[in-house]
């Protein structure tokens, strides 16, 4: 945007040279920070692995912690109290339309954990610690027969996890406007 | 202006939008058929009491008519399991023009409206960057800015059509999550450049404020391209559901995606894979294989009136109008039919033909009384036609329902009552 504007006047107005210097100096407010800064801000967990916190857990000890903080909206076991809090069960193969959750239709895993620690549980997001996230997530995959309940989960285990509808997406975020 | 002077364009009353020129909102030739010679009109001409005693004076931040309190945006029962979660839409078939006022734009929240404090927010650039960057509410205040007129759509707009059922629907229950305001702020490319872009980084992403934390993974070439940092809508602050004190605006692409209470944009490898972008917002299609990452919004229209819930008292001329828009593009051309698609006119374009933004269009229609289907069909400058409904299932099913652009059908009735009707 900027160039568009300043590159027409400096071909055209000499005259105005002082001017055209002048809205060549960009505005440059942001303050340098670093990542360790960030550290407790920067949530977004990825599926290489970048971003997750140290520690793990297991299904076995995230069962308390899901009873406490998800049962309510989640159902005891992840059968939901809505249309859109069911994370166990589903297939995608099935006859009707497919119920998707967590364990049938989610790609990754790290979305899994990312979701939780950022969102839920949705009365009190991010009142979970890293370690009861790790549980939590842990209890939801073994839920979903994804992994045992004593797998230790944590920010090297949690990439390698296959999730059963990995290759169930076709990529269209090449397509920027409709031709 | 007599009938026969009425050129009729399209079967079942369609009439040349050129007859447009001239005619009043009441219809061609209504007011001079109604005038009667030296007889009392039976109009009250009595002097009003507001023209007799003076009104309030002038305001610090106004309000409508009172008279005009009945156009509301619609909001869904509350969910107690699903904290603010929600949407409201805007009511289409009450609103004339292009720029929808900023307390009737539509909203979806995942986690209700915070309420932010601009002295306590700050938005952060970090990840593949040469030097991650702060900027204060403050700091962006100070920086050039570009304005640009924009639709906003959700991704699950119209999205009840593909199910079917909604006979009762409105313009405003089927259409409204979708919203034109212009949009003012710092293009991103300004600040992804005082932080300097590593040559790796190729996805941003882009999180939010609120209790969600929601967040959305944007190709870096869209945000280098026409992604803005926005501040103002219609001229002031941007409202608190809209994303105060500022919110990513990425033009032409699902509403999701436009980051409300914008806080943070990470430059990555690759996309985050939030859950706003594989659980939801992805489409599954007939062979269970679903459709992630559909950015750009369809070419689409809708006819606002006459629409769904409305009724027509007489036989006579009607102006038939309506909204237009695409996510590749501005509108080049809006066809409506009264026969259900049998037969098309051209209608006219009123206003502005703007890229990526709303465009209204309004053709004269002579309703005979008898039964009639409605519909709109847009092509963008690119090419692109309105699909009907039947293409739409056909090409990618219904199990979901997100990125629905298909043509509206409108029914009137006999008794001129109009519903949402499949054709
Ligand atoms: C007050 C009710 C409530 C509580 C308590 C709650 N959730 Fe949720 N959860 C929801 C709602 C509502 C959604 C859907 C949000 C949306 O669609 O934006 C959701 C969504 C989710 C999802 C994503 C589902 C999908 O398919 O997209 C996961 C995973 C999840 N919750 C996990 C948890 C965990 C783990 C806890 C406990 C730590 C928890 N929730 C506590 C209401 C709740």
């Amino acid at each position: 945007m900027y160039k568009k504007i300043v590159f027409p006047l400096l071909a055209i107005c000499i005259a105005l040279n002082s001017l055209v210097v002048n809205s060549q100096e960009r505005v440059r407010l942001g303050t340098p920070i670093s990542e360790a800064d960030l550290e407790g801000f920067d949530l977004i967990a990825e599926p290489d692995g970048s971003g997750f916190p140290s520690g793990g857990g297991t299904a076995r000890q995230g069962k308390a912690v899901y009873d406490i903080n998800c049962a309510v909206c989640h159902g005891a076991n992840g059968e939901g109290t809505s249309g859109n809090t069911i994370i166990v069960g589903g297939d995608m193969q099935s006859e009707g339309p497919p119920l998707r959750t967590v364990g049938s239709y989610w790609p990754y895993a790290s979305t899994v954990f990312d979701f939780i620690r950022r969102a839920m549980p949705a009365t009190a997001p991010k009142s979970l610690t890293n370690a009861q996230v790790y549980q939590v997530t842990a209890y939801i995959l073994f839920m979903n027969g994804i992994i045992g309940e004593d797998t230790e989960l944590n920010a090297n285990t949690l990439v390698n996890i296959e999730m059963p509808n990995a290759d169930g997406f076709v990529d269209r975020s090449h397509i920027h406007s409709i031709e | 202006m007599t009938e026969k002077k009425l050129e009729k364009v399209a079967g079942n009353g369609l009439i040349s939008r050129r007859h447009l020129l001239g005619m009043g909102a009441t219809g061609v030739g209504l007011a001079a058929s109604n005038s009667v010679l030296g007889q009392n009109s039976g109009i009250n001409f009595e002097i009003p009491g507001w023209s007799r005693t003076p009104g309030p004076g002038p305001s610090n931040y106004g309000s409508r008519s009172r008279y005009t309190a009945a156009v509301q945006r619609s909001t869904a029962f509350q969910n107690p399991t699903y904290p603010g979660g929600g949407a409201s839409r805007s009511p289409l078939q009450h609103l004339q023009g292009t720029i929808t006022p900023n307390a009737l734009h539509f909203e979806r929240h995942h986690a209700g409206i915070p309420d932010i404090d601009p002295a306590g927010h700050k938005l952060v650039i970090n990840g593949l960057v040469r030097q991650a960057l702060a900027f204060s509410y403050e700091d962006l205040l100070k920086y050039p800015m570009v304005s640009s007129v924009y639709f906003l759509e959700c991704a699950g707009n119209s999205g009840a059509l593909l199910r079917g059922g909604n006979e009762d629907g409105t313009a405003q229950s089927i259409h409204g999550l979708v919203s034109c305001a212009e949009w003012t702020g710092i293009p991103l490319s300004t600040l992804l450049d005082e932080a300097g872009v590593l040559p790796e980084a190729r996805w941003v992403a882009a999180v939010g404020a609120d209790a969600a934390s929601m967040g959305r993974s944007i190709p870096i070439e869209k945000a280098l391209d026409d992604v803005m940092v926005a501040l103002f809508q219609n001229g002031e602050p941007v409202m608190p559901g809209q994303g105060y004190p500022m919110r990513l605006f990425v033009p032409g692409w699902e509403g999701n995606i436009s980051v409300k209470w914008l806080t943070q944009i990470k430059l990555t490898r690759a996309a985050a894979q939030f859950r706003d972008e594989t659980s939801k917002y992805s489409d599954t299609l007939p062979d269970r294989s679903s459709y992630q990452f559909t950015f750009p919004m369809g070419t689409k229209s809708l006819i606002t009136s006459p629409s769904g819930q409305m009724s027509l008292r007489n036989a006579g001329i009607y102006q038939i109008t309506g909204i237009a828009w695409s996510g590749s593009g501005s509108i080049s051309r809006v066809e409506v039919s009264a026969d259900g698609g049998q037969t098309w006119a051209d209608a006219s374009i009123q206003g502005l033909q703007l890229d990526k933004a709303l465009t209204r269009f309004t053709i004269p229609w002579e309703w005979n009384g008898g039964p009639a289907v409605l519909q709109s069909r847009a092509t963008d400058s690119r090419g692109n036609v309105q699909p009907t409904r039947d293409v739409i299932l056909a090409e990618r099913g219904n199990i979901s329902f997100y990125h629905n652009h298909c043509i509206q059908s409108w029914a009137v009735s006999n008794s001129g009552e109009v519903t949402n009707v499949y054709v």
